[in-house]
């Protein structure tokens, strides 16, 4: 039966070769490497059930009475998209359930796509040959930001018009071309006649395209290297080691998809989101305080609030207070993101091919570089609530302000140095940080003092010497070295 | 490659530490009551995901009920992913396979065959090197040509729409529901969102007007006149980003944004006194007519609204 199907394919298209290298193909197993995955899946339900709201949403301005079941805002005027947005909420089968998905799947997925960089820049997996893969995965990162904003505002509530407006002048800042471009982009001036309808398009058709076609590339690229491995026994860089694609990995993988939808469909069922009815429609001169972007924006929102009102004129123009921190700033964080394989070179002036992966611990300034970077976007982010933090603590927003300017400074570089002290001390003592650290016991002996004996074999090691061990294996005898696995060896947990 | 290694306890508590084989793997080797155990859990994951899947389909024909929904949803794909999982973990033997990565960087050899295979097409090209720029300028001019179009026709030109408004000298204040404002509706510490008259919603237009204490205004270029009776009136734009600025402070008499907590000093001409605000919020100069209602004595003091690249070429 299955010899049929292969031969009615590999008479059309010659797939069987190509058919039997994809069920052979290995894949290194480690459960760092599943949250791209994650990202991947949930990009798939996204679309799905982004294709089921497309059947319902109306990107229309025009202002309608609303009536329908939610009484509260029965005989309210809204736009179009307003009532649309009401209308899957509280009418149609299952619209609710596949609106929640969505938007909870979109948070998971900026998520899974920025955890994912930070384990690929923690473990070195942006080096050659995946240098050009890395670049591909930042600019996922951006467009998946930039799909997530624009997609929370098409709801035309309160909070995301309020959001888009402030989006609206970033643009409008930017030197020289800002002007042409908010015209050109939005359509005209705010409130521009259209908006919607282009935020739409935007949104279901040119972004998730991109990200289709980007994202194309980064997968086909990954299976043209081959995964990358952990540091193990036996392994140097011209070999992978894994397991094969089928059955065992296919079948968990369909399974990690799965599981992910049924955590999405039960975040959703379970767990309300951008209950667009209580905030009500969009209205022009309201805004409200209070007003939460969804996370991944937190740390723009953060930056704009937290700089300080640098506005440069002469000659007739002037470079608008937005630009740094809306455009500049990010910008260059991205940029240096995306550029970092090759500013890392710059100073290692490594040139080789690297398929064995580095732990944190290995790399210490590198590590430490990463563990700020992240210290300043969680920084921002918080500073994005400022004014909810103020009111817990019962501060006001002024003091709030100062006080997060002075700590998106001191806490990144805190974060950078402990880090670094870390995985210095990691790497010299070759202590491993999660498993049981103490490998010697202390026992007092008969004639007074104290007996040390170590407990397990191939304690105290520091991380180099385990290497080396481990490349001398690979290269000297093999089956030289049988016996218990070394702390490196866990990719087949 | 015929050593075996030996793993640890696996993750999920597993009945049998899976032994990792390098190399080809014979029959699955498990326990057979493991496996029969292992098959049971299987068997009564999928059972619940058809039981919920029915579920569904029950509570989709009578309601719209979006907990009942989600729960069974999540239960009808969980069934489905534990079963998978569970299947590859316990019904399939793990097997770990070392092999060569295989055919890349290809090497010297192959490097020079393709610049081989590329030289003789290289080399017909650059003997024509005039036709070949024709060719990529002829290529760029028709890109221009199609693209700047459409580009250009995307928007209308900025021209002037960022510096006009709609309020002009005479202008009746009203408020969102087109009612005219008098000056006796506003007491000390009150404020209100105004409009000009026939203009009501327009965005570069929308204006904030407080009473406060006459004695205490002290606006900058003599501009106090403006302000009769101590009622003033700003743009409500932010000079920021453009938010409405909705937030009165009464017993400071500042206006602040909620979106970025600009404040603005509302006695002193709306200078701004914290956030990210670079200017202060444009006055609009009012008078009080016969009857006692708010009119505009012309436009804003300057262009209301977040900064642009040429906002200094405004009135």
């Amino acid at each position: 039966m299955t010899r049929k199907l292969f031969q009615w394919f590999d008479e059309r298209l010659g797939a069987a070769s190509f058919a039997r290298k994809t069920l052979r193909k290995v894949f290194p197993d480690h459960w760092s490497f599943l949250i791209g995955e994650i990202a991947l899946y949930s990009f798939i339900i996204l679309v799905i059930t982004g294709t089921f709201l497309t059947f319902y949403y109306v990107p229309s301005a025009t202002t309608v009475v609303y009536h329908g079941p939610y009484r509260p805002l029965d005989g309210q005027q809204m736009s179009e998209a307003f009532a649309s947005v009401m209308r899957i909420s509280f009418q149609v089968k299952l619209g609710l359930l596949f609106r929640q998905i969505h938007h909870w799947a979109a948070l998971v997925m900026v998520g899974a796509v920025a955890l994912h960089a930070a384990r690929v820049f923690f473990t070195g997996a942006f080096r050659k040959p995946r240098d050009l893969n890395w670049v591909l995965g930042v600019v996922l990162l951006t467009l998946t930001i930039g799909i997530g904003v624009f997609g929370y505002s098409l709801p035309d509530d309160l909070l995301s018009g309020t959001g888009l407006r402030v989006i609206y002048s970033i643009v409008l800042s930017i030197p020289v071309v800002g002007t042409w471009l908010a015209f050109l982009v939005f359509g005209g001036a705010y409130p521009p006649p259209d908006l919607l309808e282009r935020l739409f398009v935007l949104h279901v058709m040119i972004l998730p395209g991109a990200i289709a076609a980007v994202l194309g590339l980064h997968l086909a690229m990954v299976w043209r290297q081959k995964h990358s491995n952990y540091p193990g026994k036996g392994l140097n860089d011209g070999l992978i080691r894994g397991e094969r694609a089928w059955p065992r990995y296919a079948f968990k993988a369909t399974g990690l998809f799965v599981a992910v939808f049924a955590v999405l469909a039960l975040l959703a069922g379970v767990f309300q989101i951008n209950p667009v009815w209580v905030y009500g429609p969009y209205s022009g001169y309201i805004a409200s305080s209070g007003a939460q972007p969804d996370w991944y924006a937190g740390w723009l929102e953060g930056l704009v609030r937290l700089f300080p009102a640098w506005e440069f004129r002469g000659f007739g123009y002037e470079i608008a207070e937005p630009f740094f921190p809306g455009i500049l700033l990010p910008g260059v964080f991205f940029t240096i993101m995306g550029l970092w394989p090759w500013i890392e070179r710059r100073f290692t002036k490594d040139q080789r091919i690297h398929n064995v992966l580095q732990y944190p611990r290995e790399v210490p300034l590198r590590t430490a570089i990463g563990v700020g970077a992240i210290a300043v976007v969680v920084m921002l982010s918080i500073a994005g609530g400022s004014d909810v933090l103020a009111s817990y603590l019962g501060l006001n927003i002024e003091a709030a302000t100062k006080v997060m300017r002075a700590l998106v400074i001191v806490v990144p570089l805190l974060a950078f140095a402990v880090a670094y002290l870390i995985a210095r001390e990691l790497k010299q003592s070759g202590v491993h940080p999660v498993r049981r650290s103490s490998m010697l016991t202390v026992r007092r002996a008969p004639s007074g003092g104290f007996v040390y004996e170590e407990v397990e074999r191939g304690g105290f090691k520091s991380v180099e010497e385990r290497l080396e061990e481990a490349h001398e294996a690979a290269g000297g005898a093999a089956g030289g070295a049988a016996g218990g696995g070394t702390d490196l060896e866990e990719q087949h947990a | 490659m015929s050593d075996e290694q030996h793993e640890g306890p696996s993750g999920d508590g597993g009945p049998a530490g899976p032994t990792s084989v390098e190399g080809p793997v014979g029959e699955p080797s498990l326990p057979p009551e493991v496996e029969r155990r292992a098959a049971r859990w299987i068997g009564f994951a999928l059972a619940v995901s058809m039981l919920a899947a029915i579920g569904l389909f029950v509570s989709y024909v009578l309601g719209n009920q979006v907990q009942v929904q989600g729960v069974l949803l999540a239960l009808a794909l969980g069934g489905i992913a534990m079963a998978l999982i569970m299947w590859a973990k316990k019904l399939f033997v793990p097997e770990v396979v070392t092999e060569e990565r295989g055919d890349h960087p290809a090497g010297e050899r192959e490097l020079e065959a393709v610049a081989a295979a590329a030289a003789p097409g290289g080399e017909a090209i650059a003997r024509r090197p005039f036709l070949a720029r024709m060719l990529g300028g002829a290529a760029g001019l028709l890109g221009l040509s199609v693209l700047l179009p459409v580009v250009r026709s995307l928007g209308p030109s900025p021209g002037r729409s960022l510096f006009t408004t709609d309020w002009s000298r005479g202008a009746l204040l009203v408020d969102e529901f087109s009612r005219p404002l008098k000056a006796s509706d506003l007491e000390i510490g009150s404020v209100a969102t105004v409009f000009p008259q026939g203009f009501v919603g327009s965005e570069s237009s929308m204006a904030i007007v407080l009473r406060v204490p006459q004695g205490l205004l002290n606006l900058p270029d003599g501009r106090d006149a403006d302000a009769p009776d101590g009622v003033v009136c700003y743009s409500k734009l932010c000079t920021h980003a453009g938010c409405p600025v909705g937030l009165y402070e009464k017993l400071y008499y500042q206006l602040q944004c909620p979106c970025h907590f600009s404040a603005f000093d509302v006695l002193n001409g709306a200078e701004p006194v914290f956030g990210p605000a670079p200017r202060p919020l444009p006055q609009l100069p009012i008078e009080i007519d016969d009857a006692g209602y708010l009119r505009a004595k012309g436009g804003f003091t300057a262009t209301p609204g977040p900064g642009f690249w040429n906002r200094g070429s405004g009135p």
